[in-house]
């Protein structure tokens, strides 16, 4: 790796093949971010020209505002992000610390069995899911979304952090239940800020999904109360008209905490994707 | 007074029979040093000991309690692991003083017990650093000190010092040497390194396969193996082992003699080939063959002694220990 590293022509091409990936990648975000500023009649003119004095207009940001429910949606997407990551990390991390940690009987086999929802989406089961939030009354409540969302997160954090865990020293977790901690304490003490990596890297994944589904919200919890953002932006999508200027404000601005919360879990990543590879 | 009583103590891990009836008593004070060949058990047997697994059947007595389901923390030992085990996230004193928190120990205690121990360790200077930000030595001097700090009963060592270079690990043993007679409590410790039993141990423990070979002082069994194996498992260079008739006795027992032990004479009987010379300085391991067979002998000082030479050596009667075809001492 180091050898490729100094050679001055390799560096150059995977410089030139990362940057073109990033501007791909980029290129969308870009062309949103520069029409959500821009009067309706400028977008369909030249929709890749940076708005100036002429075309400059906050339009779409007005009208979104407005809209006084959007702050209402931000924080139902924000509410049920968080909260269903914190699900995801906590339960599977501890499921995957049983799993690594513990022998008992058919310890494998629940492994796998955990592992299985990675392979099966779970909106196959969407009729049953909603037949439950009926029965249990938790329709139109964001503990729906989180509930499904925690079971959809579950099987790739539990396969992920499992492998992780594994990875702790015995001699470490060992050492603390020498020194008299629980096996709680060893959890949170020891375990979990030795993985923080990979945490970081499962709830990225999981994030980006959560923030941005369209149908769950759409059949568990529809009620103007509890809309997620994804949701609450298709008023403006209409069937004859959409208002392309509210719909590009508020795509813009539902970007700004998924970025936030990836800038904290960032640091992390890096080292969580690195690490299996490095070693 | 013992420290440590074990009684017909076995341990499987599902089919695999890995400690089989193990036997051992150990006194107050003594520091006892368990040998073998890697698989043979020994971390498991210090593991049982410790708690940190149960064992499948058999009683494990620390001092006069039964502690067969007594938790870790609760046994009044303190074990040193191999690869130190510190807390990654805590600082040296933090580390030191975690498990007396856990107990419940007022401020002064803990205060006093750790600068107690950091001093006997050297440590002083370093209560602050993390221990990523401690050389080798450093850390495994602090998870001693944490062991220290707790006042055990019983000091459980795995292989504490495999980790560090030769100059370290000979500083570290002799401050392991002085500690145990500072605080004159019980140890148990792990490894396979020859020089560490020999000059460590008021009592070897010799496994094999899980199963105790030996017990015995590091003289004792050095001059009085109860088998070939623990003969051949200890001195170093290891003992010559030799079919009966090459020396010329009836019977197909094995002959045993110690390198130190084989003379060079010019009219010895046995006749061997040279086929590398060692030289150390202080003396000189030839590594010979006699049809087949190596002898290694060893010679003080230095030696004019080549490869390709023929020698002549004389196998002296009252050093050979003579071994059955299953080992056994005859
Ligand atoms: N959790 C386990 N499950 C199954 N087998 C195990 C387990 N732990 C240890 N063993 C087996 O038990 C045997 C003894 O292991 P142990 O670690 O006690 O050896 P050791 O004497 O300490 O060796 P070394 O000197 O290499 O450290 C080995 O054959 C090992 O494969
Ligand atoms: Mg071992």
């Amino acid at each position: 790796m180091n050898k490729a590293r100094s050679n001055p022509l390799n560096t150059a091409a995977m410089h030139v093949a990362l940057i073109t990936y990033t501007l791909i990648a980029l290129f969308p975000v870009f062309v949103i971010l520069i029409n959500s500023f821009k009067s309706r009649k400028a977008i369909f003119r030249d929709p890749l020209a940076l708005p100036n004095s002429e075309s400059f207009s906050l339009i779409g940001y007005q009208t979104v505002l407005k809209q006084g429910d959007f702050f209402l949606y931000f924080q139902n997407s924000f509410l049920v992000t968080v909260g269903s990551l914190f699900f995801i990390l906590l339960f599977g991390a501890m499921a995957a610390f049983a799993l690594s940690e513990y022998r008992f009987k058919g310890n494998t086999l629940m492994g796998l069995y955990l592992a299985l929802g990675i392979m099966i989406p779970i909106r196959i089961g969407t009729v049953a899911i909603l037949d439950m939030m009926v029965a249990t009354g938790l329709v139109n409540t964001l503990w729906a979304l989180i509930l499904v969302y925690t079971a959809q997160g579950l099987p790739l954090a539990v396969f992920i952090l499992s492998e992780f865990m594994r990875g702790v020293s015995d001699d470490l977790k060992n050492a603390g239940r020498i020194d008299g901690l629980s096996e709680y304490a060893i959890f949170f003490k020891l375990a979990l800020p030795l993985v923080r990596p990979a945490m970081a890297t499962v709830a990225v994944f999981n994030m980006i999904p959560i923030w941005n589904d369209l149908w769950f919200p759409l059949i568990l919890a529809p009620a103007e109360e509890t809309k997620t953002l994804t949701l609450g932006s298709q008023v403006f999508i209409g069937q004859f008209v959409t208002n392309w200027n509210a719909v590009l404000s508020a795509l813009s601005m539902a970007i700004i905490p998924v970025l936030v919360l990836y800038v904290i879990f960032s640091r992390q990543l890096i080292r969580g994707i690195t690490s299996g590879a490095v070693k | 007074m013992t420290a440590l009583t074990l009684t017909n103590v076995n341990k499987s891990f599902g089919p695999v029979h890995v400690l089989k009836d193990i036997n051992i008593e150990i006194n107050d004070g003594e520091f006892v040093v368990f040998v073998g060949p890697s698989g043979c058990g020994k971390s498991t047997l210090l593991r049982v000991i410790a708690g940190l697994e149960d064992a499948s059947s058999g009683d494990v007595h620390i001092g006069e309690d039964l502690v067969n389901t007594t938790p870790p923390s609760k046994r009044g030992i303190a074990m040193v692991f191999q690869s130190y085990a510190l807390y990654p996230h805590l600082n040296v004193r933090k580390n030191m003083s975690l498990a007396l928190k856990q107990e419940k120990k007022s401020k002064d205690v803990i205060e006093e017990r750790v600068s107690e121990a950091s001093r006997m360790l050297d440590l002083s200077d370093y209560l602050d650093r993390y221990p990523s930000e401690l050389s080798g030595g450093q850390r495994q001097r602090v998870a001693i000190g944490r062991a220290i700090v707790r006042h055990p009963k019983l000091f459980l060592f795995d292989e504490p010092l495999s980790n560090l270079d030769a100059a370290l690990r000979m500083n570290t043993r002799i401050e392991i040497a002085n500690l145990h007679s500072a605080l004159s409590a019980s140890m148990i410790y792990v490894t396979h390194d020859q020089t560490e039993a020999m000059t460590l141990a008021d009592k070897i423990v010799v496994l094999r396969d899980g199963r105790v070979e030996q017990v015995g002082s590091p003289m004792e069994l050095y001059n009085n193996p109860t088998n070939q194996f623990v003969a051949g498992f200890l001195g170093s260079p290891a003992m010559n082992f030799l079919r009966g008739e090459l020396l010329g006795e009836q019977g197909d027992h094995t002959i045993g003699i110690r390198p130190e032990d084989l003379i060079v004479v010019p009219n010895g009987h046995l006749a061997v080939q040279v086929r590398h010379v060692e030289e150390l300085g202080g003396e000189t391991n030839v590594v010979a063959e006699v049809s087949g067979t190596p002898v290694t002998i060893r010679l003080f000082g230095q030696s004019e002694i080549r490869p390709g030479d023929t020698l002549h050596i004389d196998v002296p009667q009252e050093r050979r220990y003579r071994f059955s075809t299953t080992g056994e001492r005859l």
